[in-house]
């Protein structure tokens, strides 16, 4: 609803790119318009209501419904009465309260590291510009072109047997973490964030004295907030959405996140808890996006821009 | 590094220091390692692994072409190969136009469309593990199954869904497409932000209506945005592993096995053991198909564009 905060003043203004649509406002006082527009609308508000809160509403219902009333009557309403105790099995006997942790310090691991990376490099890449600038941002941007599944084997095997290091990542989150920050993407979208940052700034605070560190730290930084608002968000969206990765590299019950343990776990558990489960496993996100809206849909509409 | 560490021999290292050379390289390194390390040698390792023949038990042999010959030999390529052309396929008659149609109706519409598109993004948040394990129950094939009971009331159905050859894959996509349409919706909005208005004035003072507004000025504009994201669509759609993974395990009857799914069972499928060098083998040629096809699809967008 705040998604596009600016629109009221805009209106004023004729030629504002997205003031206007190919309706004009003269089109809109015809009646036709007028009754297809109220069409439109109801059409629009029913299906989207329908088609994407419909399920995550049924979803909510669900997990505090009793199995038995799933299973014979999906559709009725509470007809044996609301059972809450779903959630609090699921979040406890079938220790969704651990993977929930688990998911938590891996999106936080993965975020530190995808920051510190992206921010440090686009820094180098934008900012300090050595010589080499050129071969890394090349590296990195060619990186962008090799479809995901390339990596999938040999990545495995480096985590298992990475080299420098000596020993096995699997079964540490740092197999999760440290891959999950080599987003190229990321790099991008903040170097061209910070190149386009006033580079008399940077002059100034060197004329005053500020080394490189103080630079980044005290200028750069703070004065990127909302693109590293937006990368947050995407990395720990992406963190809370991975499966196949931590699946691979995390083969220990205990430690692993709820999008590996959600699979694991159905064939044993009730229905009704399962579902709560579920449910608790989407409220973050959803509640994360309610709150970051604005972030979460400029994240989405750049990933068009960068990828294009 | 090359490069830098020649010009500081010539400036002498302690110049390179002094002019932050070092505090540079302090930076960069974080950088260097990490996609040093996960990205750009697991790729060169890759091509080399296609070659190999590994599994970890001992060490690895030269295999010459031996995985691409026993790759495309194995009687389920061609499934595969068909299977996920068929989920590409289907993924775009789904997925292209709906979002199309939603976007530049929500564009039109003034009050409501931060609403709109609040809601149309909200699946596109839904974990997709959760997505698929919370469809896969709707998808229950008895007559009590949730979509089922829906499409009961107006007397359709009941339909197998996920337990039939041929409503098994649609299946798929129909949550597939749900689960993506919001992002593309949000990205042709934006896009359809970027139309300048006075194009739909020029029009007007032509004497277009507002069909002829959306067909001539509004898809055209979008022109650009619609070819990168059907490309992107179809890369994406070419290595679809989560929805046949854990909806049907690529059942029934192999018609779901994609290939995406061939390569995770060579490599990690416990049933035939790990064969690293047929799995990097098949990578290769997918990821070499999705280059050839994304190199001859930008020729024939970019002439499509100019004419």
């Amino acid at each position: 609803m705040s998604a596009l905060p600016t629109r009221g003043n805009r209106r004023r203004e004729p030629l504002v790119p997205g003031d206007r649509a190919a309706i004009s406002s003269f089109d809109r006082r015809r009646p036709t318009v007028r009754t297809a527009m109220a069409l439109i609308n109801v059409v629009l508000f029913v299906v989207l209501v329908l088609a994407c809160f419909g399920p995550l509403f049924l979803l909510m219902k669900f997990s505090v419904t009793p199995t038995q009333d799933i299973l014979r009557t999906p559709m009725a309403l509470f007809p044996n009465g609301v059972r809450w105790e779903n959630l609090a099995s699921a979040w406890n006997e079938v220790q969704i309260n651990r993977y929930f942790l688990n998911t938590v310090v891996i999106a936080a691991g993965s975020w530190f590291f995808q920051m510190l990376v992206c921010t440090t490099g686009g820094y180098v890449l934008s900012v300090l510009r050595p010589k080499y600038a050129s071969i890394l941002n090349a590296l990195v941007i060619s990186t962008l072109f090799v479809p995901a599944v390339v990596l999938l084997v040999p990545l495995y095997l480096t985590v298992l047997n990475p080299p420098l290091i000596g020993h096995s990542l699997l079964n540490t989150y740092w197999a999760v973490w440290l891959p999950s920050a080599a987003s190229a993407f990321n790099v991008v979208i903040i170097t061209r964030f910070f190149d386009s940052l006033p580079r008399e700034i940077f002059e100034a605070a060197r004329v005053d004295g500020a080394g490189p560190f103080r630079l980044f730290w005290s200028v750069v930084l703070p004065m990127s907030k909302p693109i590293l608002g937006v990368a947050s968000v995407f990395a720990i969206i992406a963190s809370w959405k991975d499966f196949l990765w931590p699946l691979l590299v995390l083969k220990q019950p205990a430690i692993q996140p709820l999008s590996v343990r959600l699979p694991a776990i159905q064939a044993q558990t009730d229905l009704g808890v399962f579902l709560a489960a579920l449910a608790i496993s989407t409220l973050v996100p959803v509640l994360l996006f309610l709150v970051f809206q604005r972030s979460f849909l400029r994240g989405a509409g750049m990933s068009g821009a960068v990828k294009g | 590094m090359d490069s830098a560490q020649h010009s500081a021999r010539r400036r002498g290292p302690l110049t390179w220091v002094r002019g932050g050379g070092l505090t540079t390289v302090v930076f960069a390194l974080p950088m260097i390692i990490i996609f040093g390390l996960f990205s750009v040698w697991p790729i060169l390792r890759s091509v080399v692994m296609a070659f190999q023949e590994t599994n970890l038990t001992g060490t690895a042999k030269w295999a010459g072409l031996d995985n691409f010959a026993w790759v495309l030999s194995d009687p389920d390529l061609p499934i595969a190969i068909t299977n996920t052309a068929y989920f590409a396929v289907l993924a775009l008659v789904f997925g292209f136009p709906i979002p199309l149609i939603g976007a530049v109706l929500m564009s039109e519409v003034k009050r409501l469309k931060g609403f709109y598109t609040t809601l149309a993004y909200l699946p596109a948040v839904i974990p997709p593990v959760v997505a698929v394990l919370l469809w896969r129950f709707f998808y229950d094939g008895a007559p009590t199954g949730v979509f089922n009971q829906l499409l009961g009331w107006i007397g359709l159905g009941p339909f197998p869904w996920l337990n039939d050859r041929l409503w098994a894959m649609p299946s798929l996509v129909l949550e597939a497409t749900w689960a993506g349409a919001g992002g593309t919706v949000i990205i042709y909005l934006a896009a359809l932000v970027g139309v300048p208005g006075e194009l739909y004035e020029a029009a007007e003072l032509d004497g277009a209506g507002i069909w002829r507004k959306i067909w001539h000025v509004t898809l055209p504009q979008l022109r650009g945005v619609l070819f990168i994201t059907l490309i992107l669509q179809l890369i994406a759609t070419a290595q679809v592993f989560l929805e046949p993974y854990l909806f049907t395990g690529g059942g029934p009857n192999k018609a779901t096995l994609t290939i995406l799914l061939m390569i995770y069972n060579y490599a990690f499928g416990a049933s035939l053991g790990s064969d690293y060098g047929a799995a990097t083998a098949l990578s290769m040629m997918l990821a070499a198909f999705l280059a050839v096809f994304s190199l001859i699809y930008f020729r024939l967008t970019r002439s499509w564009s100019q004419s």
